[in-house]
């Protein structure tokens, strides 16, 4: 018999306070409760995390790489975004 | 823990190419050291290749708690019993990680689940060998975990992001593995004539299996060259090997224990130890099944899927009840 299929779930771990949650990896698992204490088991054995998010896997939204290109063209052509655009004289010192 | 070279897959298979251009941009990708990510364009038979080597070393993670749970029970202390069930743990965790990693190549984890309980899939010869005494906990830690990271150190940079990224978690939590063998080869060792005997031939058993883990040797190893092209595979079978003899040698030494190889000596030109002929004989004969333990292995993980079949269905029942009421709530 073939085993039926269980929900995925994307997992976050937040490792330090400060630090945003981080991705580490997915699991799968039957509702959220069971996905957190799953989550704990397997992505935080070695005190890994201080909080767990999980998110059902189908719930994310993605861009879609192969039109990275033009996605994150309009980031790409902005230079006078970055402070080095910009000359400052020596003379005024760090700013 | 670790698969072999199960890249060195039963059926040989032409890279099919579906589209030249595509395949050609892929390989530039993977030459300019890329890592190619789940939604990326891949040649079938690349996503094939990786889908078998990296459930199969899923596998091999799982059917390796079975070898060491034998001993959690009887663990001499109460440090080494917490010791091993955390060990046996962690290679749970590997497997878990492994079959996600797989699954992002598009096969269903309960698909590759289902291969491995069919027998259609392979897991690694290794845990096909019996763990009779003790000491075989301090053999296993120590040879088949230090094999095992020889192994999977390349493969955190293997181009495949996953497989990569979950050989990095992987790795990390391997060395304790490695050290809690040696001690206890270490503690047998300085201990009464029994214990050291116990040792050597823990050590006498697993050496030769442990070589074959590497996988055949290079001149009849047919899978290499495309692997090796698609950077999954960054050291041959036989560079492995001798990195995992060179290092392992003195290890058994400082122990006082022998290996058991009467053609092991050091070559001053080579600057390696040479060792004698693996019975590739045995390493087939375990892989077609007929290793002292593939039926009792299959037999308990087939029991273990079974038996667990109403947690399964229970939490999956739960999880529909909360769903209704939920959705009558709202």
């Amino acid at each position: 018999m073939a085993t039926p299929n269980v929900q995925l779930w994307e997992v976050f771990i937040r490792s330090r306070n400060g630090l945003a949650h981080k991705h580490c990896g997915s699991l799968h698992a039957a509702d959220a409760t069971l996905a957190l204490q799953a989550a704990r088991d397997i992505y935080t054995r070695r005190g890994e995390g201080l909080s767990i998010w999980v998110v059902p896997s189908n719930a994310i939204v993605a861009s879609d790489p192969s039109e990275k290109g033009m996605m994150f063209e309009p980031a790409m052509s902005k230079v006078y975004r970055h402070p080095t655009f910009y000359d400052v004289p020596d003379e005024v010192g760090h700013m | 823990m670790y698969t072999q070279a199960l890249n060195a897959a039963p059926e040989a298979e032409a890279p099919f190419i579906e589209d030249a251009g595509r395949a050609a941009h892929f390989q530039a990708r993977i030459d300019a050291d890329d890592r190619i990510e789940p939604n990326d364009w891949m040649p079938a038979a690349y996503r094939k290749t990786l889908t078998r080597q990296i459930s199969q070393h899923a596998h091999s993670e799982i059917v390796g708690m079975l070898p060491e749970g034998n001993w959690i029970t009887r663990a001499p202390t109460l440090r080494r019993k917490a010791a091993l069930l955390a060990k046996v743990q962690d290679e749970c965790g590997h497997g878990l990680y492994l079959y996600a990693a797989a699954e992002t190549l598009g096969t269903s984890r309960e698909e590759l689940i289902d291969a491995m309980l069919s027998g259609k899939a392979k897991y690694s010869s290794i845990f096909n060998y019996p763990t009779p005494t003790w000491a075989d906990i301090g053999a296993i830690g120590w040879l088949v975990d230090g094999a095992a990271i020889m192994n999977q150190i390349p493969l955190c940079r293997c181009s495949y992001g996953p497989y990569a990224r979950a050989m990095i978690r992987v790795c990390k939590e391997e060395s304790f593995h490695q050290r809690q063998g040696y001690e206890i080869m270490l503690t047998l060792s300085r201990g009464t004539e029994d214990q050291k005997a116990m040792a050597q031939d823990a050590l006498n058993r697993w050496w030769w299996p442990c070589l074959m883990m590497f996988g055949p040797p290079d001149n009849i190893s047919q899978h290499s060259d495309q692997s090796t092209a698609w950077k999954i595979k960054r050291f041959s079978n036989d560079d492995l090997r001798q990195k995992f003899v060179d290092a392992t040698v003195p290890q058994a030494h400082y122990l006082g224990l022998t290996l058991p190889d009467a053609d092991l000596k050091w070559n001053e030109n080579t600057k390696h130890w040479d060792y004698g002929t693996i019975d590739w004989n045995e390493f087939k004969q375990v892989l077609a099944g007929n290793g002292p333990c593939n039926r009792d292995r299959m037999a308990a993980r087939r029991k273990a899927h079974d038996d667990g079949a109403w947690v399964r269905e229970a939490a999956a029942a739960y999880a529909e009840k909360q769903k209704a009421r939920r959705a009558a709530a709202a």
